[in-house]
């Protein structure tokens, strides 16, 4: 292995070496340019690489989208960054009915090989605006995929991957994982395939689902576990869409009981959709109802520091879930 | 931009008929129940026809909107593809049955993946000019749509990106006064789309979209300054919805009659007609043959769809993914 980086390291040598690998990359999105963005994960890109592939947007986020769509159409690999996944929205209609649908309503006479990356998740002080998880919205769109990598080397290959695929990616990277989960990267270069969710800590007791910056919490959590005896086996998704349901229903067969952590809320959220493919696929080797510890409910996640931790699943939470979960 | 020759006037005839006549069909074919909804060119035949000759087909590319028969039919798709669509058989070259008839997705003339969003291909077709001046390629992109396009955000934004880097695009503006029921004034503020260009800092035309000559000359000397690294330029066809907004609608709801019998007047085929005789470019004779070799060809369309199979229900999953 390489050297130890954080996420936002990965990132941008993700970047770096797939424009390096292939002139067709570009990058585009509002301050990616001259400031590397405004978590400088395209850090050096413009120096590099120049104005004509690093470029800086207007503020209008379905503008960036559509531009993407665009030169994707004319024979580019654009990486379009919107600055914060809670300013997605404007984008919705050129992802979803536009990138999304661009090879099946043509039957294959087009397609979109763009990656939208959006800073995504809470915990960092940032309030309504600045900490919202929206990725069951897109996970809702067949024709996209859906990442969300968890640490430095599943940034840095999933994103490879995706620059690769044919199809449009959304790329969620968790603000909360930027500068705090530090790993090691290999000097060669090399892919996450996009669709393998990942085992990151083996159990007998129980099959934990999770992805982004609750991986962390949860392995915690998995640890203080196993010192009373519930060995936890922790899942980290990594691709929400597809789903690799091998990995998921290999595990719920083995342990039996299920815990589905995420940050979104939890009204339609991928846990939803994760509980609802278990009961139709493994509900005969179920030994308990399937558990969600999830964000709540509400429209979005406050500012005062009380508000955000009772809005935030953490380590002590799972702990508390897991073990009544157990117990049943 | 030099004037078109005799034989370039007599193709736009052909195809300004050729559109009319298959609108015509289809319409026939809606209310007797054969076909689905379809949205009719009536009256955008010259500025369709005209803009789409000035064009080098398959090396520019070219973002539709849903009522462009017209450009269809001039960048080379037949009636047999139109027909097809609408018939939603596995022989529409569009989309083998996915999408309404007029959203176009034709790669073989670089006629861009097009959809049913309102605007949503104006950004596309900004990143498309975009990623041509970025490759240091000399192709245009031109992207067609209606007045009421333009009340969306995704047309100023385009615009904007247009100006600050100065993209090889052409937006195409087809003003026919009607935004489905809505008429311009209860749409468009300042009376005209053209006039907006001055704010986004490049030139906004105003063409009568009637005259399928003047569209050729504007639409050739905007891409003119497109390959000369000029910029991009906005122009608005004037022009009027002889037709209702779809077969599927009653403009009788909205529409003075009258106002409608005083535009047929102006109708682009007629006076492209009279100009051709006057000028004696052609004669009687051959307006009358054209004419009836669009009414054959559009014919053996409809047989041709008729006749053609339905996609396989096992179609349904395919094309969702490349890989």
């Amino acid at each position: 292995m390489g050297p130890k980086v954080n996420v936002i390291t990965a990132i941008r040598d993700s970047l770096d070496e797939a424009m390096a690998a292939d002139e067709r990359v570009i990058v585009l999105g509002e301050d990616v340019g001259q400031i590397g963005g405004v978590f400088r994960a395209t850090e050096g890109l413009w120096q590099k690489y120049g104005p004509k592939r690093v470029i800086d947007m207007p503020i209008a986020e379905a503008l960036i989208v559509g531009v993407a769509i665009g030169a994707a159409l004319n024979g580019l690999r654009p990486v379009a960054e919107i600055q914060f996944a809670d300013y997605i929205h404007p984008a919705f209609d050129q992802i979803v009915n536009e990138a999304a649908k661009i090879r099946y309503r043509s039957a294959g006479g087009f397609h979109c090989p763009i990656v939208v990356r959006a800073p995504a998740g809470g915990g960092i002080h940032g309030a309504l605006y600045h900490s919202q998880s929206v990725e069951a919205y897109f996970c809702h769109a067949p024709g996209l995929k859906v990442v969300a990598p968890s640490n430095p080397y599943d940034a840095k290959g999933l994103l490879k991957a995706a620059i690769l695929d044919p199809d449009p990616v959304i790329y969620f990277e968790f603000k909360a994982t930027y500068r705090t989960v530090e790993g090691e990267v290999p000097d060669e270069d090399y892919i996450v395939p996009i669709g393998e969710a990942a085992i990151k800590r083996p159990g007998r007791d129980m099959t934990l689902l999770t992805y982004g910056m609750l991986v962390h919490e949860s392995l915690k959590a998995a640890e203080r576990l196993a010192e009373a005896g519930i060995e936890v086996e922790v899942i980290d998704l990594r691709t929400l869409l597809p789903l690799d349901k091998n990995t998921i229903l290999t595990s719920v067969r083995r342990t039996s009981k299920v815990l589905i952590v995420h940050e979104a809320n939890k009204t339609g959220g991928l846990g939803a959709e994760l509980a609802a493919i278990i009961s139709e696929e493994a509900f005969e080797d179920l030994d308990g109802p399937i558990v969600r510890l999830t964000g709540p409910d509400v429209p979005a996640m406050p500012f005062a520091p009380t508000l955000e931790a009772a809005f935030m699943p953490n380590a002590d939470k799972i702990v508390e879930a897991a073990r009544r979960l157990d117990a049943y | 931009m030099p004037k078109p020759t005799s034989d370039q006037l007599q193709e736009f005839y052909y195809k300004m008929i050729l559109t009319r006549t298959l609108g015509a069909r289809l319409r026939l074919l809606r209310h007797q129940g054969r076909i689905n909804i379809v949205a009719l060119a009536d009256g955008h035949e010259a500025a369709q026809v005209g803009s789409a000759g000035a064009l080098r087909i398959g090396l520019d590319f070219i973002y539709t909107y849903y009522r462009d028969m017209g450009v269809a039919m001039a960048v080379g798709m037949r009636p047999h593809d139109f027909m097809a669509q609408a018939y939603a058989k596995a022989t529409d070259p569009n989309s083998r049955g996915r999408i309404l008839p007029g959203d176009l997705n034709y790669p073989a003339a670089n006629l861009m993946a097009g959809g049913g969003p309102i605007a949503t291909q104006l950004p596309q077709a900004a990143g498309t000019a975009l990623a041509s001046q970025i490759k240091g390629e000399d192709a245009v992109t031109i992207v067609y749509f209606g007045e009421g396009a333009s009340s969306e955000g995704e047309f100023h934004e385009t615009c904007n990106l247009a100006g600050i880097h100065k993209l090889p695009l052409i937006l195409f503006c087809e003003n026919n006064q009607y935004a489905l029921s809505a008429p311009l004034a209860k749409e468009v503020a300042g009376g005209g789309i053209a006039l907006k260009a001055q704010g986004y800092g490049f030139p906004g035309v105003e063409v009568d979209g009637n005259d399928v000559v003047a569209v050729y000359q504007a639409t050739g000397e905007a891409s003119e300054r497109a390959r000369h690294g000029e910029g991009p330029t906005l122009i608005e066809a004037r022009l009027y919805r002889l037709g209702a907004h779809s077969t599927d609608d009653d403009d009788s709801r909205y529409r003075d009659p009258e106002e409608l019998d005083r535009q047929r007047e102006d109708d682009p085929l007629l006076r492209f007609r009279r100009y051709l005789i006057e000028r004696k470019h052609l004669k009687e004779t051959d307006l009358v043959e054209l004419e009836t070799k669009a009414a054959e060809e559009v014919e053996a369309a409809q047989r041709f769809a008729e006749e053609s199979p339905y996609p396989d229900p096992a179609e349904l999953w395919e094309h969702v993914y490349g890989a």
